[in-house]
């Protein structure tokens, strides 16, 4: 266990340095003059740019050579200060609290959306696959999978929102306004998540040793309890470490349509931008939270699958 | 009961309580994000939602009226100006707005990024109840230039002790209560306004980037009140019988800025023949859908004094365009595009989607000039890319959204965009001292007599020499609810007005 942490802190810590470095050298090599696009984030489109970058130029210090500019940052980063934004001139750390914090509960609720409907889908389709439930399964989830997030929730908006008036159509702090984004998510992740553990199930349910378990006459119900779900939930538990970090960067267009702060649409705006700052410090903290989930999903697939410990 | 149905629960029990705690709330959305609070950055949306105020304000009809100064005068020379604080008018702290902390404020906001910039100011002191801003030479326009929201006037606890805004704490009737950048500001009356208690105690502001969100969030009741409605949600919402639908025309113009020093517009008949090829009414009509929007001179009916009626509109007329394009040396190659000394006339606009017309439109102009035998690439990016391609000189074409209000005198738009070396978002490559000299003259003349014929001799150069093409004009669509009533417009977009607004009984 010890050697487990251990390793995944020096993965942490090379992630850091890596993605500190590759996000400063990319948002460098991006073509456009930085202070261009700081200027045009901060003073918007109608604005005398030129101008004003000129200004930004002086008071960010953009013209000192690159190699100090990287060290600064190291060096703050190594008093965990992740710098200020060149845009807003919030600290990057309040901008990420509510930005990721709000992408993170986002991402937290979809999942658990996902979870009560996907799997238990996928064992109701994968118990008899070619079924009725498994093909009305199929349908379903090709369909959700097949429309765009953006229409989802435009349909769930006109439907729970402007038709039923039961819940708030966009906006962001009360918990009725992250049933729908979450809801839009939810669906597609449970779309793809129901067929996964239906294959699993399936595989699971033709194996020697399930096809045994019955034939000795266990009941269905512990036949799945003790023989199905361990067996078909490792592939599922794996999968749902990917899909929880797809939520985390890859919902920008559901953030933006729900009018949700999230990091998204945040960190789009910061590369748009030139926000370096902005976007070092969401690329490390998402990067860390690839590794702790990354690790979480070993170490549960670990303790549902010890087999792979003991070879 | 499990997990799930648990949750079903808590998740109903959530909607029909919160429906009755938001009756309370004016809601209000808009598209604008508050990105960072320094005034010169977002200070609009404080200016709009009456948060702070600006010494000098606009009334609905676009004319200067007092705002927290009372009123204001300039010295027979035109170098010193007064500006008379009103007595009554308290900072959300409690501190009491004075000349001194006024004349402070609006020094730190001269050192930052703004208009201010653009005006010639010796210094800005303070005299008793008055506000003396000195100048360096003479410029009439300048309490217009007190209108714009990089002015606005902050209790001096606003600042840090490096003169950096760290909270808004201006006097008008609302207070924040809690900011949410970038997508959300919540108000609460601040008890004190010198204009007395506003109709509705507590605001709330959501930014919806997406048309399509504030159009539903209008439909389903949640907003009360609806700003920058896109015209093809507006044909929709106006079917509904719960919703009030108004347009305001502002004076925003959307024109083709073209480099007049680069080979292909450096002619006069060249830059003529482009804007006889631009079939103006094809687009408005489908684009911002309203044939009234085709610009047929750069300036909109809405703007008295500078839009000319009697000027011969830019119509289009493609042959007289094919005419004009061969009086200029350039004639038809093998590929059907014209070609002048073995150049082929191929072009590239740039243009960005801060306007989500505008990419739609440099695509129809696309096709259209294609029609004459001009080949233009469009290209979508980054707005900075325009003044920056101005700047370096390698700028074609661009297709841009210019307001002529930023400060609410179009004089203040006319000097960046005109002067000497032309401007970011006005001429490239086109200097003509003839509109220089008249553009110093109205910037130093007040008397609206006076005016009237300088700015119709400004209109008629820029319709002659074309520096710019004017191709639409704009509208702002504000849809409210029949929950509140005496909802004004504000074609300026200075003041929302939100303190009038009352609950319909």
């Amino acid at each position: 266990m010890r050697r487990f942490l251990l390793l995944r802190l020096a993965q942490a810590g090379i992630v850091t340095l890596v993605v500190g470095a590759a996000c400063f050298a990319l948002m460098r090599m991006l073509p456009g003059d930085p202070a261009m696009r700081i200027a045009a984030g901060r003073y918007g489109p109608d604005a005398q740019i030129a101008q004003a970058a000129e200004r930004v130029r002086l008071e960010l210090g953009l013209d000192r050579p690159l190699a100090v500019q990287f060290l600064d940052w190291l060096g703050d980063l190594a008093r965990f200060d992740l710098g200020h934004s060149l845009v807003t001139g919030a600290p990057v750390l309040e901008e990420l609290k509510v930005q990721l914090g709000a992408s993170a509960w986002l991402a937290f609720w979809a999942v658990a959306v996902s979870l009560l409907i996907g799997p238990l889908a996928g064992v109701l389709a994968g118990m008899r696959p070619g079924g009725m439930a498994d093909r009305a399964g199929l349908a379903l989830s090709i369909g959700l999978r097949a429309v765009p997030p953006f229409l989802l929730a435009l349909g769930l908006m006109l439907v729970f929102a402007v038709g039923l008036r039961l819940l708030p159509a966009a906006g962001y702090g009360t918990a009725r306004q992250m049933v729908l984004p979450a809801l839009t998510l939810g669906l597609g992740l449970a779309a793809v998540s129901s067929r996964v553990t239906r294959n699993a199930v399936a595989t699971v349910t033709h194996a020697p040793h399930y096809l045994f378990a019955r034939h000795k006459g266990l009941p269905e119900a512990a036949l799945i309890r003790r023989h199905g779900l361990r067996n078909a939930a490792t592939p599922v538990i794996a999968y749902l470490g990917v899909q929880a970090i797809y939520l985390v960067e890859g919902v920008v267009v559901v953030e933006s349509i729900f009018a949700f702060p999230g990091i998204g649409h945040a960190l789009v705006h910061a590369i748009v931008e030139r926000d370096v700052p902005m976007v070092q410090g969401t690329a490390l903290v998402m990067g860390l939270m690839f590794v702790a989930i990354t690790a979480m999903v070993d170490a549960i697939t670990a303790w549902l699958d010890p087999r792979p410990r003991s070879a | 009961m499990n997990a799930a149905s648990r949750l079903a629960a808590a998740l109903l029990a959530g909607c029909v309580a919160g429906t009755g705690a938001l009756a309370q709330t004016l809601n209000v959305v808009g598209p604008w994000e508050i990105a960072g609070i320094d005034p010169a950055q977002t200070g609009y949306v404080f200016s709009r939602m009456q948060v702070a105020e600006t010494l000098v304000t606009t009334e609905p009809s676009g004319q200067l009226a007092p705002g927290l100064a009372e009123s204001w005068s300039v010295d027979a020379d035109g170098l010193t100006w007064r500006f008379a604080l009103r007595g009554n008018a308290v900072f959300h702290d409690g501190t009491p707005v004075t000349a001194e902390i006024a004349a402070r404020s609006l020094e730190r906001a001269r050192d930052g990024v703004g208009v201010l910039e653009q005006v010639p100011i010796a210094e800005i002191t303070h005299d008793g109840p008055e506000v003396v801003i000195r100048l360096n030479s003479s410029f009439a326009a300048l309490p217009a230039y007190l209108v714009h929201f990089s002015t606005i006037i902050l209790a001096p606890s606003s600042y840090d002790d490096a003169g950096r805004v760290t909270q808004i704490l201006g006097s008008g009737p609302y207070r924040i209560d809690r900011l949410t950048p970038p997508l959300k500001m919540e108000l609460v009356e601040s008890g004190q306004w010198w204009g007395g208690s506003p109709g509705i105690a507590e605001v709330s502001y959501t930014a919806a980037g997406r048309d399509e969100t504030r159009a539903i969030m209008a439909e389903s009741g949640e907003a009360d009140l609806v700003f920058s409605v896109l015209p093809v949600s507006v044909d929709r919402l106006r079917r509904n019988p719960d919703l009030d639908i108004q347009i305001a025309t502002i004076p925003r113009s959307r024109i083709v800025k073209l480099n007049a020093a680069s080979p292909f517009f450096d002619d006069i008949a060249e830059r003529q023949a482009i804007s006889h090829a631009i079939d103006r009414l094809g687009i408005s009509n489908v684009i911002p859908r309203n044939p009234d929007l085709a610009a047929t001179q750069l300036f909109p009916p809405a703007m008295p004094g500078w839009h000319q009626a009697d000027l011969p509109p830019l119509e289009h007329d493609a042959g007289r365009a094919a005419e004009l394009l061969a009086q200029a040396g350039w004639t038809p190659g093998s590929d059907g595009i014209l070609q002048q000394d073995g150049r082929r006339f191929s072009v590239t606009l740039l243009t960005y989607s801060n306007w989500p017309e505008l990419p739609p439109i440099a695509t129809a102009l696309q096709a259209q000039l294609r029609e004459v035998g001009i080949e233009m690439n469009v290209a979508v990016g980054n707005s900075s890319e325009i003044p920056a391609r101005h700047q370096d000189g390698t700028l074609e074409m661009a297709l841009i959204s210019r307001l002529y209000s930023i400060v609410p005198d179009p004089i203040g738009a006319l000097l960046t965009d005109y002067g000497p070396g032309g401007g970011d978002w006005g001429a490239t490559g086109w200097d003509n001292d003839q509109m220089q000299a008249v553009i110093a003259d109205l910037a130093a003349t007040a008397d609206p007599e006076a005016r009237a014929p300088l700015q119709r001799r400004a209109v008629e150069i820029l319709q002659e020499e074309l520096p710019g093409i004017p191709v639409t004009w704009s509208e702002l669509a504000i849809v409210s609810g029949k929950r509140i009533t005496n909802v004004q417009v504000d074609p300026l977009e200075v003041n929302y007005g939100l303190a009038a607004i009352r609950w319909a009984e």
